[in-house]
């Protein structure tokens, strides 16, 4: 118990001193997750919806493979792209191994079958709803998907932060493909099993109460920006 | 907030400004003991150079020199080293510094390896009276050491009883799980000083010869992977060897024990 006490004090002395090594890493953690979300997320929404709205031969296969790949191992995944990134490896030759762009490419890995997952179960129950409406007015499947997409936007706003929540809080995959080097690709969880293995749970703790914070303050400045939870507009 | 701002730039203006880079691995014990902190901002003082660590074990870290991900390693198994010169993947081995592994259990010391001479005889107590022992099981150059050690004991781990655990994790997170076991642990000194969770361990065997424990620097092979930072590597080696780095190893102590002892052959 005293250890958790010493780490929320350290928890809070990092934040108030604006530990200049802690806001670089957070900022990173924050850069990379954020980019992968986007990303991901630019992929996952369209392809879940049209998921949920085309029947075609091999959908209940497809959609089997999608719920599988949201447990992908995070280890596994980094392990792969670590050998595919590896200067032995097939795109050696970008050189991306150990940069932050190596540790989004596996973030998106992880968090895109989890984003298109959770965005077609919610947009197949307003494909039930719409579905007469959009054919009656004989619409192109482009427009259908937009359509969905932008009045299911509550749903596809849950399964985008899902996929937020998982980047953050990932380590397996990032601190193989990142390598955790100092003022390069340390991030706050790869930190956080740094500061373990040394034995200072104090810090590690500290950075731990840090990054909960921020997953938490994301959360709710998502929320703030898209007005949700406010009366007569949910 | 003006922090943040003053920390935003300085982060931005330092992925600008162009200092070499090279990136090297480096086993997870030089980096527990804190010498890396100590060396890298004297390499970029000196050489304008940013050296990138990948700490890892050493098995990691020779099969990241041979995929050509980093520039060089510094390391300390001397079987695998010399393999990894022998199949071409390095250039050189070149000798910088030694420090030595200790043995670490709980203080009540029930196997009774303080009063041992040597490490082979307090390693056989500890199989005789089956003390709780937590061993590396990652491949890296200390878990090798423990090896070698057990060997030459006539012992062989693979037979051992449930008191054996390898846990497959790195040194700082091996001396949790033998602090939480009470259990006896081979460590390198440096690692286990600046190791903050101590519990109910202590230091009951060090000073055999054999646990003295060699670090080499190994640059990787420009003719294996054109690509690496050849310039940089031959640069740092030099620095490695320098007189500055000589009286920075030397000097550098944990609670007022010398960690280090410099010496690279010039």
């Amino acid at each position: 118990m005293n250890d958790i006490w010493a780490g929320l004090s350290s928890a809070f002395w990092l934040v108030v001193n604006g530990d200049p090594d802690l806001i670089e890493i957070t900022l990173r953690s924050l850069q990379v997750s954020l980019t992968a979300l986007v990303i991901a997320s630019a992929i996952a929404l369209p392809f879940g919806t049209w998921l949920a709205i085309r029947r075609f031969r091999f959908r209940r296969t497809a959609i089997a493979v999608l719920n599988a790949m949201m447990g992908l191992p995070p280890v596994v995944v980094g392990l792969i792209v670590y050998l595919l990134l590896s200067r032995s490896g097939p795109f050696g030759v970008f050189g991306l191994l150990f940069t932050p762009s190596a540790m989004i490419i596996a973030q998106v890995i992880i968090i895109t079958p989890l984003i298109a997952s959770i965005t077609h179960q919610a947009m197949r129950d307003l494909w039930a709803e719409y579905h007469d409406l959009l054919i009656s007015l004989n619409t192109t499947p482009g427009q259908r998907i937009l359509t969905l997409i932008l009045d299911g936007r509550r749903a596809l706003l849950t399964a985008a932060l899902a996929g937020f929540g998982r980047a953050i809080g990932e380590v397996g995959a990032i601190m193989i493909v990142g390598g955790n080097i100092d003022h390069a690709t340390r991030v706050l969880t790869t930190a956080i099993a740094l500061e373990t293995g040394k034995g200072d749970f104090a810090l590690a703790l500290g950075l731990g109460f840090v990054l909960i914070a921020l997953a938490l303050g994301v959360n709710l400045i998502i929320h703030a920006l898209s007005r949700t939870e406010r009366e007569g507009r949910w | 907030m003006k922090h943040l701002f003053a920390a935003l730039v300085v982060s931005l203006s330092a992925t600008l400004a162009n200092a070499d880079t090279m990136k090297m691995a480096v086993t997870t014990s030089f980096n527990n003991s804190g010498l890396s902190e100590v060396l890298l901002p004297a390499i970029k003082q000196d050489l304008d150079l940013d050296v990138q660590l990948l700490i890892v074990g050493t098995g990691q870290a020779l099969r990241l020199g041979e995929a050509g991900d980093v520039d060089a390693i510094l390391v300390h198994s001397k079987k695998a080293e010399e393999a990894f010169v022998a199949d071409g993947y390095g250039t050189h081995r070149r000798e910088i510094m030694y420090n030595d592994f200790v043995l670490i259990g709980p203080k009540a010391d029930p196997a009774a390896i303080q009063t041992t001479k040597s490490a082979k005889d307090a390693l056989a107590q500890i199989e005789t009276a089956e003390s709780m022992f937590v061993s590396r099981g990652d491949d890296s150059g200390t878990h090798k050491k423990e090896l070698s050690l057990w060997a030459s004991a006539d012992l062989d781990p693979a037979g051992f009883g449930e008191w054996y655990k390898a846990v497959g994790a790195g040194m700082g997170a091996s001396l949790n799980t033998a602090a939480g076991l009470g259990a006896y642990i081979m460590s390198d000194r440096a690692s286990w000083l600046n190791f903050a969770n101590k519990s109910d361990l202590a230091i009951l065997f060090a000073g055999d010869p054999v646990l003295f424990n060699q670090y080499a620097y190994l640059p990787v092979n420009p003719a294996k992977h054109p690509h690496v930072n050849t310039d940089a590597a031959q640069k740092l080696e030099a620095w490695l060897v320098s007189d500055r780095a000589k009286t920075l190893i030397d000097g550098y102590e944990i609670g007022g024990e010398k960690l280090f002892t410099f010496n690279a052959t010039r």
